[in-house]
């Protein structure tokens, strides 16, 4: 099978990502369809903000409003940010780690499509009778009240897409344990790579909760069940703990490997190793440890009592240390460095102030009795926009930018990357700083409207204009994307000049198979030894030899179609005859294509060692 | 040396509590201007742990311009790599936690302190509590208040008196929603299938300063017109609240209308609102019935529907489409459509439904 | 080792199923699997522990009324025999006595096949004698959404065994096919770990009530 591929025709290339399993395609798979529901999100976000901007207005109608902010809250955390972070780590983890793939390439691309069908499935309700409109958190009570279709698609999407999440985290986790190139330690492998361990393992063991969520609310609204009806002997607060459970964790599942990215961008622009490395790695692991501990939190006016209030405050303000631990280690990494203010450098630092920020809101908010006053207020908005955008989007941008070059081949614009920074920095600290006070004045969350006269119109409006800064700032970064790849122009393999790791060691992007022959690790920050050395790349740890890939499938994207589709007969079952038949259809296809998936061998196919020779370094293309 | 920190200490408290109160909102609704004791309580809460994060925060801007400022790229030198420094891990891993100290055990104490509601289960001989208790039921997008003890029933503005501690009996009678008087205390959640419990004490002066009137907010996503899910707290005096209650408990039967107009739209009521709406406090009917706020003293309150101005015209706006104003509301619907006689004369009606006469 | 190659009962090795990459990923895959299923279970004892007997009226049945023991303790030891004749079939994979090893996942099968008809029979009773079904009350969705998404599991392993049975029927044990075989095993192994659970929770401490 002859793999240096030519020029490809646009058919050949789609069909190419339809059935890819290699991790660096779906890295960019995931690239785009989160980068596109990033864009969605924001412009629900802007939805928003401009019906916010002055009281009384009428821009959108209540019942709008509603849909527009459950679906802005939900594409953000599952279709925007988890997917993009899903991005990087299959773009970069298996590099660092120098692995040729990843554990499971088939699953690899099963989860990815799983992702984007539940995606669709969910934003498909806009124009099959409306959205979901009980907020991200869909509770119990409102979302069984809620008529339409709007929380079905929620609650079947989300399973669908969640299935993907679950499959990519354990991929991710046995990929970490088994596949590390020879002399790659756990004590040795990149901040990035231990978040995105960690983060996987928050994964498997929170995901499980919220599916057992969707099935109970799938089974209330679809078929008949009681759970969450008190008349019938239901109980509603089942849900909110069952959410919680795994919303907490999602919190962290998101930041932690927004701390990985930012602790490579930290040792990179400053040329130097991170600051107490393993009080690091203990850090993250006790932050997820901590994350799954702490989740009633969310449910301090629940009326738990003050018992489990009180245990649960001090529990979640125990979080605090080892973030607290991150926060110094990452200063004084930079600390008699030698720092450059790269773009990718510029969101780090300015990540810095902006979550510590967000992380002492948290520690008031985590005190039981004053976030009776905060909680579903503005100022719980303000706290968590500024961990998650001051947070995670940073952590995006910064990557997005770092990145890129191993990604694509080519740099995004400097000049451009620093616009964006400075837009998006201003425009996000004038939208939710102010936002503390609206919560603080009495302005509760989730409202579609306030009254006049409530001292509340100038600071919404303060927090409207800079939600335009933030939106500029995206349009120019994308005006960034588009200039970069036309231009196209191709760098080396440490286009930064300064990386650390094993992914800088090959050529950007990096040939399809990675590593022609598996490098050897010497310790921590394995490429930059190297080159302190004086070495111009890794020493290999094995002799040129045959390596063996797996072979692309259409049947991930196959049994994704066929969940997606019973989705549609699950939910028009009760009120259209199709609905039982197209149900059946679409399990039929997914349990069709796994059977065949499951009775057809498949070996995978060897690169024979005289190609390898043959290509050298140039004109290996993935 | 000890006196200089105290000093500096409190100058930084005496910092905060000016910038708070250079912009802390507006009397009857803001949560910086505590008026009683859940919400100082609270308040004192806030100011304590937001001097410690500024001290924190402090702290880590010093180092980050430090950092920023004296480590820039000037050369190609390769600086010295790292590895850590024990000591330095052990410091900020000790004073955190030190701090986090100093917050927790207010934060504790407050937390029981603020959940103590036994005066609610002694009963005495009458088998009535001798606290002051309201039951509160919250429904698509209105409240009902029930005074067990008094045996009346009120919806939309409670009423409360002063300088005492007032228990709340809580709970929703269709989706869930969340019971808050931002300036008086925090909030709590109304469930679908358990009571909840909790104590709010208003301040006397706070309230003078406010006009005795507090704003009420639902805090719970509860469908679209959960923005408008507001309510009035009328905080008076106890002697003041004690005529109230009277007034109200003497209303036996539905008062009757004076005027000619009023005993017009006091026959449309009849005809179209009553299915719904009570006009004596002592109902008797079942929960499920009370489909709509008991209109007792409508004449007497603050707004219309929890929102609109107490006016004749915003009342007849009202009436004649209340899906404008609260959408999806449940009176949308439940009557026709009324001519603009008919507007006129339940206008006259309700406005005249007052206990007090002032 | 490659996965294609024939073996023989001299070089087949004693831990057969992780003898290559693949076979090791999956092996360590399966059980984060098993380690998020449990995750899911215990939700679901959660909600069936919140909902116990949470019933809308006081004359509809309880869990101290439904459960019979004897029933119970047929299923449970039906399913945990099926546990034992599957290890017995492992012990034969690793012995590379493919026949051996098929007639033990055969008895596997059948005596999963005998608990799903139990419980099939058992749902059929509650439902007809005692009125107790999924949309009757809280206690009725949190009861069979536990224990049906247990007999489910147990449908799905049968269905797996039986695929890979019949798949390999041909051409004996490999290095490919070991750990699909060892894996089906485990997740078998899970499925009864699960039902002694359910066992204790619903059925013994039902009735005690």
């Amino acid at each position: 099978m002859s793999t240096l591929a030519q020029k490809k025709g646009f058919g050949a290339v789609l069909w190419d990502y339809l059935t890819t399993v290699d991790h660096k395609k779906i890295a960019i798979l995931y690239l785009i369809a989160g980068g596109f529901f990033f864009l969605l999100g924001g412009l629900e976000a802007m939805f928003i903000r401009i019906q916010l901007a002055v009281p009384n207005n009428d821009f959108v109608s209540a019942g709008l409003y509603n849909e527009i902010l459950t679906m802005h809250g939900t594409t953000m955390i599952f279709l925007a940010a988890m997917p993009l972070i899903f991005a990087f780590m299959n773009a970069v983890m298996p590099l660092q780690i120098g692995a040729r793939d990843v554990a499971f390439p088939f699953l690899n691309s099963l989860g990815f499509w799983l992702f984007f069908f539940g995606g669709v499935f969910l934003n498909l309700s806009w124009f099959l009778g409306g959205a979901p409109d009980a907020g991200w958190t869909s509770y119990a009570s409102l979302s069984l009240a809620s008529e339409g279709h709007g929380i079905d698609f929620y609650a079947l999407g989300l399973q669908i897409s969640g299935a993907g999440t679950l499959i990519g985290g354990i991929n991710f986790l046995v990929t970490i344990i088994n596949m590390r190139a020879p002399g790659m330690t756990y004590m040795r492998m990149p901040m990035f790579t231990w978040a995105t361990f960690v983060t996987s393992a928050l994964i498997l063991f929170a995901f499980p909760a919220l599916t057992v969520g969707l099935f109970l609310l799938v089974f209330d609204r679809m078929f008949g069940s009681n759970f969450f009806d008190p008349a019938m002997g239901g109980n509603t607060i089942i849900w909110e703990h069952f959410f919680w459970i795994f919303g907490h964790p999602e919190v962290y599942i998101l930041i932690l490997p927004a701390f990985g990215i930012f602790s490579e961008i930290f040792a990179i622009f400053s040329r130097k190793r991170l600051f107490g490395y393993s009080s690091m790695v203990f850090a993250t692991v006790l932050i997820g440890f901590l994350g799954f501990m702490v989740w009633a939190h969310h449910m301090f006016t629940t009326g738990m009592g003050p018992i489990a209030n009180a245990i649960f405050a001090v529990a979640t303000m125990a979080i605090a240390v080892p973030t607290g631990i991150k926060i110094f280690n990452w200063l004084f990494t930079m600390w008699g460095g030698s720092i450059t203010f790269t773009t990718p450098m510029l969101w780090a630092i300015a990540f810095i102030p902006s979550f510590v920020a967000g992380g002492v809101t948290g520690v008031m908010l985590a005190s039981a009795a004053q976030d009776y006053q905060y909680h579903d207020t503005y100022f719980v908005v303000a706290h968590f926009h500024y961990v998650i955008v001051g947070g995670v989007v940073f952590a995006l941008f910064a990557g997005a930018h770092l990145y890129w070059p191993k990604m694509f081949g080519t740099m995004l614009n400097e000049f451009l990357g620093k616009i964006t920074f400075v837009l998006f920095f201003i425009g996000f600290h004038l939208t939710f700083f102010i936002q503390h006070f609206l919560g603080l004045w009495g302005m509760p969350r989730r409202i579609f409207t306030f009254l006049p006269g409530q001292g509340l119109d100038t600071a919404n409006m303060v927090s409207t204009v800079g939600a335009f800064f933030m939106a500029i700032a995206v349009i120019i970064l994308l005006i960034n994307i588009v200039i970069t790849s036309v231009k196209n122009e191709k760098v080396g393999n440490d286009p930064w000049g300064d990386g650390r790791t094993l992914e800088w060691a090959i050529p950007s992007p990096p040939p399809f198979y990675n590593f022609k022959q598996l490098p050897l690790v010497r310790g921590l920050d394995a490429y930059w030894l190297e080159k302190m050395e004086g070495k111009k790349g890794m020493s290999p740890a094995e002799p040129l030899g045959d390596i063996h890939m797996p072979n692309n499938s259409f049947i991930p994207f196959v049994i994704s179609l066929g969940l997606f589709i019973a989705a549609f007969g699950a939910m028009y079952r009760a009120e259209h005859s199709w609905g039982i038949p197209v149900l059946i259809f679409g399990m039929l296809i997914t349990l069709g294509s796994m059977f065949v998936r499951s009775v057809k061998d498949d070996h995978g196919y060897h690169i024979h060692k005289e190609d390898l020779e043959d290509s050298n370094d140039k004109g290996v293309k993935a | 040396m000890k006196r200089l920190a105290k000093w500096r200490l409190f100058s930084l408290f005496a910092m905060m509590a000016l910038i708070l109160s250079a912009c802390s909102g507006k009397p009857y609704l803001s949560t910086l201007k505590p008026a009683g004791e859940v919400a100082q309580t609270q308040f004192d809460l806030m100011v304590l742990s937001t001097a410690i994060m500024v001290g924190v925060i402090a702290v880590v801007t010093v180092i980050f311009f430090i950092v920023v400022v004296k480590f820039r790229r000037k050369d190609d030198r390769i600086p010295k790599q790292v590895e850590g420094s024990h000591k330095l891990e052990i410091i900020w891993t000790v004073i955190p936690i030190l701090l986090l100290l100093i917050l927790a055990v207010p934060t504790v104490s407050a937390t029981f302190k603020l959940a103590d509601v036994s005066p609610m289960e002694k009963k005495n001989e009458e088998g009535k509590t001798d606290a002051l208790v309201v039951n509160v039921r919250a429904n698509l997008y209105w409240w009902e208040f029930e005074y067990p003890n008094q045996e009346i029933i009120t919806g939309q503005e409670l009423v409360v008196p002063t300088d005492e501690k007032v228990y709340f009996n809580l709970i929703a009678s269709d989706v869930k929603h969340s019971f808050w008087i931002p300036a008086v205390g925090g909030k709590l959640d109304t469930n679908t299938e358990n009571v909840n419990k909790f104590w709010l004490e208003f301040d006397g002066e706070k309230a003078a300063e406010a006009d005795n009137y507090f704003y009420g907010k639902c805090a719970e996503l509860c469908g679209p017109s959960h923005a408008l899910m507001d309510f009035k707290v009328k905080a008076v005096p106890r002697d003041q609240f004690d005529q109230w209650a009277t007034a109200m408990k003497d209303v036996k039967e539905p008062k009757q209308a004076e005027t000619d107009l009023a005993q017009a739209g006091q026959e449309v009521f009849n005809n179209s609102c009553i299915g719904c709406h009570a006009v004596t406090p002592a109902n008797t009917a079942p929960e499920a019935a009370r489909l709509a706020p008991n209109l007792t003293n409508f004449g007497d309150r603050d707004r219309i529907a929890g929102i609109l101005d107490h006016t004749e015209e915003d009342l007849k706006d009202w009436l004649r489409d209340p899906e404008t104003y609260k959408p999806g509301n449940k009176m949308t619907g439940t009557y026709g459509e009324l001519t603009e006689e008919e507007l006129d004369a339940l206008t006259e009606y309700l406005m005249g439904l007052k206990v007090m006469e002032q | 080792m490659a996965a294609e190659q024939k073996m023989t009962y001299e070089t087949w090795p004693a831990s057969p199923e992780k003898q290559t990459l693949e076979a090791k990923n999956k092996f360590l895959g399966f059980w984060f699997f098993l380690g998020g299923e449990t995750v899911l279970f215990a939700s679901l004892f959660a909600t069936y522990l919140a909902l116990k007997d949470k019933v809308p009226s006081s004359d509809m049945a309880l869990a101290k009324d439904l459960f019979e023991i004897p029933l119970a303790f047929i299923m449970t030891m039906l399913l945990l025999t099926s546990s034992l004749t599957s290890v017995y079939a492992m012990y034969h994979m690793k012995n590379f006595n493919f026949k051996k090893m098929q007639l033990w996942l055969g008895i596997t099968v059948l005596l999963g096949l005998g608990f799903l008809g139990l419980e099939i029979y058992e749902f059929n009773h509650y439902v007809h004698e005692f009125h107790h079904s999924f949309t009757s009350s809280a206690f009725g969705s949190a009861f069979y959404t536990l224990v049906g998404f247990h007999g489910a599991h147990v449908a799905f392993g049968l269905l797996w065994i039986t695929t890979l049975m019949i798949r390999n029927s041909k051409r004996g044990l490999s290095l490919y096919n070991a750990p699909k075989f060892y894996v089906a095993s485990l997740y078998w192994h899970f499925i009864d770990v699960v039902w002694v659970f359910i066992f204790t929770v619903v059925y013994l401490m039902g009735m005690v009530g």
